[in-house]
């Protein structure tokens, strides 16, 4: 009990064998799964870009939650909000690019675009 | 003039809270600032890629010259370094120094794996004469791929100086600290990869 508890005040959630058994394994089939979403044809051509972007949203919490060991702990919670907030910057600059760039693509002259 | 008092009585306030163990966990949160940066930046170039991703300038598409299967070895390289670098960090926690230091050498196997593959598949276009010069997409292309790369290179230098810190000083509290960055970073890499084979080789081939 003590050393949960001293693990809680340490801040270290530095998990298990078992929680990167988990991790790698899950990591390890999402991974497969993205793949075969492209190699191997049997995914019909229309849900094959909302299955990756699922599958990679889906790795990527697995690998924050299960080794980089994010949570929503109290101790935590400077880290989660710096994310949140680089988070809010990555998609300010991410849609805000293709945005203005697919409007300016859409605004082009017909002809122009193939310069 | 409040709100520096106000700060000054939060930072008397915090510096109780911790008086006890200086644990590093502000130097954790620090770098853990810092990746975030890192994120910005590879942000902007996924931004940048995405807007060239269709710039070939007549060249060669994503799919012709995209290999999945190599690209899957690559991700699995990766994947296995980052699970075998979490048996580093649990021996550590465990206090295990020669299992610390035979899981990082097999971490700096892997990640050179992947580092070495990544050079070849790079050499390969180049020799092709499908080299960044070629068009907007290929530019893009290598920016991307070659900073996390680059990243990847920088972890494997880190981890060969942590082996031989380790070596020479043991498992101490700042040995421990720095292990604990190191960590951040490899897994951080890997997240990053995870959206370099999902957005840049898989919805490139399509």
């Amino acid at each position: 009990m003590s050393h949960a508890h001293e693990h809680a005040a340490r801040g270290g959630h530095h998990g298990s064998l078992k929680t990167y058994l988990v991790g790698f394994a899950l990591s390890i089939i999402l991974t497969l799964l993205s793949f075969g979403c492209v190699m191997t044809g049997m995914v019909p051509h229309h849900l094959i870009v909302p299955g990756l972007m699922v599958f990679c949203v889906a790795q990527v919490l697995v690998q924050l939650g299960f080794f980089l060991h994010m949570g929503i702990a109290p101790e935590q919670r400077e880290n989660l909000m710096v994310m949140v907030c680089a988070l809010i910057f990555i998609a300010i600059v991410v849609i805000g690019s293709l945005w203005v760039l697919h409007n300016m693509n859409a605004y082009m002259m017909p002809g122009m675009s193939h310069g | 003039m409040t709100s520096s008092v106000i700060t000054a009585d939060h930072g008397i306030a915090a510096h109780d809270e911790h008086a006890h163990h200086d644990d590093g966990s502000k130097t954790l949160l620090g770098f853990w600032i810092y990746l975030m940066s890192d994120c910005l930046i590879f942000s902007a170039l996924f931004a940048t890629f995405a807007v060239m991703s269709h710039a070939y300038a007549g060249g060669p598409t994503g799919k012709d010259i995209f290999d999945l299967k190599y690209v899957l070895g690559e991700t699995m390289l990766l994947l296995v370094s980052s699970f075998t670098f979490g048996m580093a960090m649990l021996n550590m926690h465990a206090g295990q120094r020669r299992k610390v230091m035979v899981w990082m050498a097999i971490t700096f196997l892997f990640g050179a794996a992947f580092v070495g593959m990544e050079i070849h598949e790079f050499a390969h276009l180049i020799h092709e004469g499908v080299g960044p010069d070629r068009s907007a997409f290929l530019s893009a292309y290598f920016t991307l791929v070659g900073t996390h790369g680059l990243h990847v290179t920088c972890g494997l230098i880190w981890i060969l100086v942590m082996l031989d810190m380790v070596r020479r000083n043991g498992l101490d509290d700042t040995i421990k600290r720095r292990l604990s960055c190191l960590s951040l970073f490899w897994h951080f890499l890997d997240v990053i990869w995870i959206c370099v084979f999902t957005f840049v080789y898989l919805h490139g081939v399509l």
